[in-house]
């Protein structure tokens, strides 16, 4: 009971903190040229912050709306590997699962995986995906509108929320492993120096090969 | 291409990345290697967005040092077992903070 109530804690805190970074999104968005029904049909279905950023930012860079489309759907590319980790730990079948699948994102599976059992993983899972969903869509719709009354969102520190969110998510699981350690410092040496190389979204895919190195040693 | 159609292709996109994960074969999610990957790719995957998140800006390696204050507060956070929305309230707060000492 007591590792369930501390997966809801988890999921309220990420979806609330996290959500309200939709504000960023949706100021952006409107300062890229979109308008407000576009900004929330974005965060409504696609539902994915990094790939929407990289959307609207190729949008506000005059880019070429292919190519736009297509970086937008390689950041996605994560959530299926994720889904991979998630379809063992959800269990879900059927018409449920399309419903489901909506929620595999970053956040969703960064909590559930932080819980000690299934069960609670998947209060984790829910807890997030509901609470993240309302924020993120209620804040696009607030900052998309209200762009001109805003600023910059910087300003307020938005953009080192999710960092730090997903740093104390992976905190104690790389507090008791060194091998887990490894992994991640290898991810992360792999994403940051192909970033001047690749087309964003490609390093972060990228860094996955870290783990093929992990499983053959 | 409209702007409408790349918004069309980016959703339908994003959810059928989300699906195929989920609906990937039993057969194929039950094999010993495929489940140690799939165990150990978020901490791979969320590890280098931190990175990628805090220290790159529009595909080049760009050091914000508002921004690494704020991940350092976070970590400082973390050192001293705060909660999680402090953590994520120091992050913030700390970059906001230097952002606006440095102008």
């Amino acid at each position: 009971m007591k590792q369930i109530s501390t997966a809801i804690r988890d999921g309220l805190g990420v979806g609330f903190a996290v959500g309200l970074s939709g504000v960023a999104f949706g100021a952006a968005a409107v300062t890229s040229g979109l308008n407000v029904a576009q900004a929330c049909v974005l965060s409504l279905l696609a539902f994915t912050g990094a790939s929407q950023f990289a959307l609207i930012g190729a949008v506000a860079g005059g880019g070429d709306l292919l190519a736009a489309s297509a970086g937008a759907l390689l950041l996605g590319g994560r959530n299926t590997l994720y889904g991979l980790r998630m379809a063992d730990v959800l269990k879900v079948s059927g018409p449920r699962r399309l419903l489901v699948a909506q929620g595999v994102i970053d956040e969703t599976t960064a909590v559930a995986m932080a819980q000690p059992d299934p069960e609670s993983a998947r209060q984790g899972f829910t807890t997030t995906f509901v609470t993240l969903y309302f924020m993120w869509n209620l804040t696009t719709l607030a900052g998309a509108v209200g762009t001109e009354f805003l600023g910059d969102p910087a300003a307020f520190g938005l953009d080192a929320v999710g960092p730090a969110a997903f740093l104390a998510i992976l905190w104690p699981r790389l507090a008791e492993s060194p091998e887990l350690r490894l992994l991640a410092l290898g991810a992360v040496a792999i994403a940051l120096a192909t970033t001047p190389l690749l087309p964003a979204g490609v390093p972060v895919l990228l860094s996955a090969v870290a783990v093929l190195v992990v499983m053959m040693r | 291409m409209t702007l409408w159609w790349a918004i069309i292709v980016v959703c339908v996109g994003c959810y059928a990345l989300k699906v195929a994960g989920l609906a990937a074969p039993r057969r194929v999610l039950d094999h010993p290697r495929v489940r140690r990957f799939a165990e150990l790719v978020p901490v791979a995957l969320l590890a280098a967005l931190i990175a990628v998140q805090t220290f790159t800006q529009s595909g080049e390696l760009h050091f914000d040092v508002a921004r690494t204050c704020g991940l350092g507060a976070a970590v400082v956070a973390l050192l001293l077992r705060a909660p999680f929305l402090v953590i994520l309230a120091s992050a913030a707060v700390v970059t906001a903070l230097v952002r606006l000492l440095l102008g």
